[in-house]
């Protein structure tokens, strides 16, 4: 289970889809990182994602870590955003049946788990079909 | 000119009916359906609460707004459910829209009427010219104790609305407040579920300070009933705002465009703003629109608006109440909705 400070430091990208793009070649990277994949270089600019795309692929997760036990099962998708970016995240408010690859979906901002009855409750971003 | 840039809903999917309750506890079904003249109710799914229900509402407001949320001085979150005890929601919201960190933030708390609070407060911002746009929620995922009658009117939806100057889809033409102090239904701090007093909630509560926001309102603005196209009150149950609107001299047709309850349920906070938004959906340039809400506690707040042509663009520009309401709704059994709210005794 995360620590408050280290889920504080990805609310940015967890709340508002926040990506790193490169400033000398255009990558966009998410989760944003320090050096780009691509080529190497350390700077770049803030660029919000579409909250848009399609499931490239999915899986129910029966067994799943114990902070998500509540939820199983549950869906999880690589989801394709409209701007091409590819996000992993949980598929709810969708019968197991309706989810298939190329369903179009949308973010929804939901509780992602919270640390029992007293701990901190983490938010973020999950999808529902669109 | 100064008044709603912006409105947005959120509705969650799930629904429990009136008798799948009733069946349960050993009620009679229909003396509540007439009674209460309640359906069912919407539910919320076990990973939403008021602030991911505010964040979705606001994110419609502002693609009707069409502003930049960094432009947003205020943010003002109305609940009596917030998740936590102590640490806003409203950080939660801002930081999820990307008001932060300019900006003004806190949660409020009157029971039903939390929600029109936060809009009377951003409404008396902009118009001092203290901040250009502010956003006020109400929103809510309260809940009834088991076997109680609020356990059938108890249900989850927000309602948000951007305040500001420019481009303004309903102009403010007047405020009116109306506050006694009344112990008709409470929470103690630690309890899980409210009291109430029962009978007591109707006369002395509901219908005094709404009546009385109502009239103090009208007069206020030089206005009769018949003056305005539509009225929304608070919807605790779906009796009360007929029968109010009834005593105010009101026809159905000026109360039923937002009048959401019987397929709905109280959405407390989120209850008469819900049916502003329902109301907003439907209305046309130039049409009068009042809203008046209530809190146990007790109080009412009114406002009129006048609607401007913007609306006839701006309506479009996210989804429809009504829409959250009939569409793609998901019905639960008793046992589904009791784990879903969290009224399962589990071992930890």
């Amino acid at each position: 289970m995360p620590t408050p400070s280290r889920a504080w430091r990805e609310f940015p990208q967890r709340y508002r889809l926040e990506a790193g793009k490169c400033k000398k070649c255009g990558a966009v990277s998410f989760p944003p990182r320090l050096v780009c994949p691509v080529c190497g270089w350390r700077e770049f600019t803030k660029t919000k994602l579409a909250e848009n795309g399609k499931v490239l692929t999915y899986t129910i997760i029966r067994v799943p870590p114990h902070q998500f036990a509540d939820q199983a099962p549950y869906a999880v998708a690589i989801v394709e955003l409209s701007d091409g970016v590819k996000v992993t995240g949980q598929v709810v408010d969708c019968d197991f049946d309706k989810i298939k690859i190329g369903l179009r979906v949308k973010f929804e901002f939901r509780k992602m788990y919270s640390e029992g009855e007293a701990g901190v409750i983490y938010y973020g971003y999950k999808f529902v079909p669109a | 000119m100064h008044g709603i840039v912006g409105y947005g809903a959120y509705i969650p999917r799930n629904r429990i009916k009136v008798e799948e309750i009733a069946k349960v506890w050993g009620a009679d079904a229909p003396s509540y359906k007439k009674g209460l003249m309640l359906e069912e109710k919407s539910v919320p799914s076990p990973d939403q609460d008021t602030i991911t229900m505010s964040v979705e509402a606001s994110k419609n407001a502002l693609r009707r707004a069409k502003i930049n949320p960094a432009d947003i001085g205020a943010v003002y979150v109305g609940s009596e459910s917030h998740p936590y005890a102590v640490k806003p929601s409203g950080t939660v919201l801002a930081e999820a829209i990307g008001a932060t960190p300019d900006v003004h933030t806190a949660d409020l708390e009157f029971a039903c009427k939390a929600g029109t609070e936060g809009l009377f407060l951003v409404l008396g911002l902009v118009k001092a010219g203290e901040i250009k746009y502010g956003l006020a929620v109400g929103a809510d995922t309260s809940q009834g104790a088991p076997g109680d009658a609020l356990e059938y009117s108890a249900a989850a939806g927000a309602a948000a609305f951007i305040v500001g100057k420019e481009n303004v889809l309903a102009e403010t033409i007047e405020t009116y407040s109306y506050t006694t102090d009344m112990p008709d239904f409470w929470r103690r701090e630690y309890q899980y579920y409210p009291r109430h007093g029962g009978r007591f909630t109707g006369e002395p509560a509901y219908f005094k300070h709404i009546i009385g926001a109502a009239k103090g309102l009208m007069a206020k603005a030089k206005i009769k009933p018949i003056d305005l196209n539509y009225v929304i009150f608070h919807q605790p149950n779906g009796k009360f705002p007929l029968r109010v609107g009834e005593i105010l001299g009101f026809r159905k047709e000026q109360i039923l465009p937002g009048w959401l309850v019987s397929k709905l349920g109280n959405t407390y906070s989120g209850s008469s703003p819900l049916g502003l938004t329902a109301t907003l959906d439907i209305s046309k340039p130039g049409d009068m629109i009042m809203i008046v809400s209530y809190g146990s506690g007790a109080g009412s707040d009114g406002f009129i608006f006048k609607v401007t042509r913007r609306i006839q663009e701006a309506r479009d520009l996210a989804p429809k109440t009504r829409d959250f309401l009939d569409k793609n709704k998901n019905y639960l059994e008793y046992g589904v909705y009791a784990k879903f709210r969290g009224k399962i005794r589990k071992a930890e």
